[in-house]
């Protein structure tokens, strides 16, 4: 019997060998690849596990870590949830992070290689690793302003600070409360998302950065430097001003939104009247003189057809290519297919305001390791020169009198010159128009500018009144909000 | 060796029982070592009730040795301290589940023990002991054994049906009904069948092993055997599948089966046996796979456990233990710096994704090669056998552990489909480690009686008859 009985006993040592191979395999081939598989729930325990460094908007933290007594060790908590919620974004055990909470989270877990060093320490010290801090851009009072002026609606405000880029305001409605979404009860927050991502509202879009409109008369503004920077017009010289314009190929024509021509018992006008009374036929002619990619060089020097990361991604605001000239003259005054995001037309008017530099907007301040040592600070980036001096000069001055006596009234703050200009986008038979409105303040210094857009603001009948009497309203507030007024 | 010696000096010599003693000091070291690592790994202090728990385990570890020193002088002196200091590790294991999972109360230290699963474990460690010397004290010579084979095979067959004919309330846990609970104490009785049953299988065998090796046919190159000697193989197939249609007990059903085809094999040296005994696995497994559903679902998720719909549920317990034994790596976390409760059952079918993870790569090999050295012994044990039912029953219990470490280790790896068995020694489960205790206690008693020196006027017409091969 000892031949079987030899031949079992290798067997018996093959099948361990098995086991070892296996374990081998598992435990060192595969390690990596299951160590940090999001379903493995020691990775979310791990993550749970750091206090996670707090958002700040000046110094007040908009979301902060607190312990709690159950698994996950640290509950994160939004302060003013609903308010900011774009901005920090959700972070969330089921659906993952958002917001600045994804951007930046390198920094608030702690596994930045900035904070290596602390981590080290913190491993000898037997300390618990905290994450870094990061702070916002944001203007409380502005963003509250803006939050409040949107209340009820769908839209979106986006305020910049015309030197820098700085993004003083961010504000996207109908918002989500990202606390709802951060809570460690998984019924809780599935019940949360389900709820927020049926509602046909879609609270959980950015709609500043992450959804583009038809800029509508807004766009004007591009069209206007364009015409200006290519030396062939004047804010003051004659350009056609018809009450129709022919639209060559097509049997239609391109009407202004109020009956008659854009000065009284005239053929033709001037930009600067063309831009107060926000003349369609003015500029679909301007646009067709010009051409498409005149229109389109001059809108990408303003940021179009570029994606930025504030850190946020923000989508490619669209001037269309490949343009016969009736679309032309659609796309001069911001319709056919020209589509922006509410930032984008904020970084328009920041440019003019800016005498002709854009900047990179950007939501990072500064980013702080857990002793409140800044680890990093966001310069102020040029994203280059859209105008000349001398035309944002010209444009200026055309806003001021635009909300001084032109179409954007509702803007006018008293002792303060507020360049402005309203707009007006169709989006199809039957939906009122989206109603824009975008600034900027003082006009002499600028501090801020301002996109607002209300989602189907704007009424069929009182066509051009949206932008006025809904939108500008909100932008003033939150320029008094910034100018302390 | 012993024969040109001296007889009673090298007799006392030989019997290596210092060699025993000085590695059981080194495992109950080990294990005490681990122990406290646990408990500061966990908690930031030492286990309070330290000392206690060292004086406890070095006490069962010196019974134990006293009790083959006294009783089984020249089994072989490595298999004792292997198991003794893989029970330490499952001790500390456990101990260190209980630090997780136990409120305060629940885990504060008695005066020389903890509570909590890990305070039971080792009072059933004591009990195992015990039944461990019972065993070497009552059974003097494993061929007193031979006499009640068919005693054996009963007591084992009722055992194993106990749980299939009592109400489902008193048998069923987590699907399995392989268990006989009364009164808040539970046992398996099949752990205990898997001795007796073995007891069954070598007795039955050596009285057989003639007829089945020799009658037999020759086709296309493989010896079968005549139909009528097919009865057995086939009884034991039938067995092993209402063991598993009855008590849905997938691993014991692998064991029994594999157990007494390998037995029957060395019985009689017919590789055709194996043959057969395949072909009856794979057939008797498709069909189970086709008709049950419970093994329907295990084989799906040993395929696919990374499935969407399993992950959260169905596969959970697998997936998290191989994130665990990923975790674990090369050197492990150490003891207390993982988080091995994730898994579930992470003390009893999955104790070793704790071991993975906390002690990583080299602490799981060391533990397969304990099983392989405590196998390799026990087959030497029965090569130097000198009565074939010795041989068997050495051989069949080597054996069954053997198959029971693959079947579980490579459940929990997912190198085959898992099934619910207790991992031998480490697994908290008073049954198992009862059962297992006595396993170890019959195997060095066949031990001793192979290393045992012949007596010096022995009756040569014995000791012909034994070596000459059937």
């Amino acid at each position: 019997m000892n031949r079987p009985l030899r031949r079992v006993a290798a067997a018996c040592g093959l099948l361990m060998v098995l086991l070892l191979l296996n374990l081998n395999f598992i435990q060192v081939i595969k390690a990596d690849e299951y160590r940090d598989d999001p379903k493995n729930a020691r990775v979310l325990l791990e993550q749970y596990d750091r206090e996670r460094g707090a958002i700040l908007v000046a110094s007040d933290p908009i979301a902060f870590s607190r312990e709690t007594g159950d698994k996950l060790k640290y509950l994160r908590i939004y302060a003013d949830g609903k308010l900011y919620a774009f901005a920090t974004g959700y972070y969330s055990h089921i659906y993952g992070r958002s917001g600045i909470e994804r951007s930046e989270d390198s920094i608030l877990s702690g596994n930045d290689d900035r904070l290596f060093v602390r981590r080290i320490v913190d491993l000898l010290t037997r300390e618990s690793t905290q994450g870094g801090t990061v702070k916002l851009t944001l203007n409380a009072a502005a963003q509250e302003a803006a939050y409040k002026g949107l209340a009820g609606r769908r839209g979106a405000v986006v305020a910049l600070e015309p030197a820098t880029g700085r993004i003083l305001a961010m504000v996207s409605t109908p918002s989500f409360d990202p606390n709802e979404l951060a809570d460690h009860s998984g019924t809780k927050v599935t019940n949360a998302w389900q709820r927020y991502t049926e509602d046909d509202q879609m609270p959980l879009l950015n709609r500043a950065f992450n959804q583009t409109y038809p800029p509508g008369s807004t766009f004007k503004l591009v069209t206007a430097a364009a015409a200006l920077s290519s030396g062939r017009y004047t804010p003051a010289g004659a350009v056609p001003g018809p009450a129709r314009l022919d639209l060559p190929l097509t049997n239609v024509d391109l009407p202004n939104y109020f009956n008659g021509t854009c000065s009284p018992n005239s053929q033709t006008t001037t930009i600067k009247r063309a831009l107060e009374k926000s003349c369609n036929t003015t500029f679909g002619a301007i646009g067709m003189d010009l051409g498409d990619e005149v229109l389109r060089k001059q809108a990408e020097a303003f940021g179009f057809g570029e994606r930025f990361e504030v850190p946020l991604p923000v989508v490619a605001s669209i001037f269309p290519s490949d343009l016969n000239e009736p679309q032309t003259a659609q796309s001069a005054i911001g319709q056919f297919d020209v589509r922006a995001t509410p930032l984008e037309m904020a970084m328009v008017v920041a440019g003019i305001a800016n005498q002709g530099v854009v900047m990179k907007p950007y939501l990072v301040e500064e980013v702080r390791a857990p002793d409140l040592d800044v680890l990093s600070r966001t310069d102020p980036e040029e994203l280059g020169r859209a105008i000349r001096p001398q035309v944002a000069a010209d444009l200026t001055a055309i806003m001021i009198s635009v909300v001084d006596n032109g179409t954007a009234t509702n803007a006018q703050i008293d002792g303060i010159d507020v360049a402005g200009k309203t707009g007006t986008a169709q989006v199809g038979v039957g939906k009122n128009p989206h109603a824009w409105f975008v600034c900027f303040a003082p006009a002499d210094d600028p501090k801020i500018a301002i996109a607002v857009v209300l989602e189907n603001g704007g009424s069929e009948r009182q066509i051009e009144v949206g932008g006025n009497l809904l939108a500008a309203p909100i932008a003033r507030a939150v320029m008094e909000a910034i100018l302390g007024r | 060796m012993s024969s040109s010696a001296p007889s009673v000096a090298s007799a006392s010599v030989n019997s290596r029982r210092m060699t025993e003693l000085f590695l059981l000091i080194f495992a109950w070291g080990l294990s005490v070592a681990a122990y406290a690592n646990a408990g500061y790994g966990v908690t930031n202090e030492w286990p309070p009730g330290l000392v206690g728990y060292a004086v406890t385990l070095g006490a069962y570890s010196l019974v134990a040795h006293l009790a083959v020193r006294q009783f089984a002088r020249y089994a072989d002196p490595i298999v004792l301290p292997a198991v003794m200091l893989l029970q330490g590790l499952g001790l500390a294991l456990i101990y260190r589940l209980d630090l997780d999972d136990k409120s305060p109360s629940e885990r504060s230290f008695g005066p020389l023990a903890p509570r909590g699963d890990s305070g039971i474990q080792l009072i059933w460690a004591a009990i195992g002991i015990l039944l461990f010397v019972a065993v070497l004290v009552v059974i003097r010579d494993h061929r007193l054994l031979q006499r009640y084979t068919y005693t054996a095979g009963a007591a084992g067959l009722i055992l194993l049906a106990i749980p299939a004919l009592l109400p489902a309330q008193y048998s069923q846990v987590n699907g399995a009904r392989i268990w006989v609970r009364f009164s808040g104490f539970s046992i398996q009785p099949g752990e205990f069948a898997k001795l007796l049953l073995i007891v069954f299988f070598a007795g039955y065998l050596v009285v057989k092993r003639d007829v089945l090796a020799l009658a037999s046919r020759r086709v296309l190159g493989i010896d079968l055997p005549r139909g009528r000697d097919l009865g057995p193989i086939v009884l034991a197939w039938l067995a092993s599948l209402a063991v598993l249609i009855a008590e849905r007990d997938l691993g014991s059903s692998l064991l029994f089966f594999g157990v007494f085809v390998v037995l029957l094999y060395v019985a009689t040296e017919r590789t055709s046996w194996l043959f057969f005994g395949f072909i009856m696995f794979v057939s008797g497994a498709y069909f189970a796979y086709q008709n049950f559903g419970h093994v329907h679902r295990r084989v799906e998720i040993w395929l696919h456990p990374f499935k969407p719909e399993y992950v959260t549920d169905a596969s959970y317990q697998l997936v998290q233990g191989l994130f665990g034994f990923s975790t674990g790596g090369i050197l492990g976390t150490g003891l207390g710096q993982g988080r091995p409760n994730i898994v579930p059952y992470a003390n009893t079918d999955f104790i070793l994704a704790t071991g993975g993870e906390e002690l990583g790569l080299t602490g799981l090999m060391a533990i397969i090669v304990l099983y392989g050295v405590i196998v390799h012994r026990g087959l030497r044990a029965a090569l130097a056998a000198r009565d074939s039912f010795g041989k068997l029953l050495a051989a069949g219990l080597a054996v069954i552990l053997a198959l029971q470490v693959f079947v579980v280790v490579g459940g929990v790896t997912r190198l085959i489909p898992l099934t619910g068995l207790t991992t031998p020694f480490l697994s908290y489960g008073g049954s198992s480690l009862v059962a297992n205790w006595a396993l170890v206690a019959l195997l060095l008693r066949v031990s001793d009686a192979a290393r045992r020196p012949a007596p010096p006027p022995a009756p040569t017409t014995d000791a012909e008859t034994l070596v000459v091969r059937p």
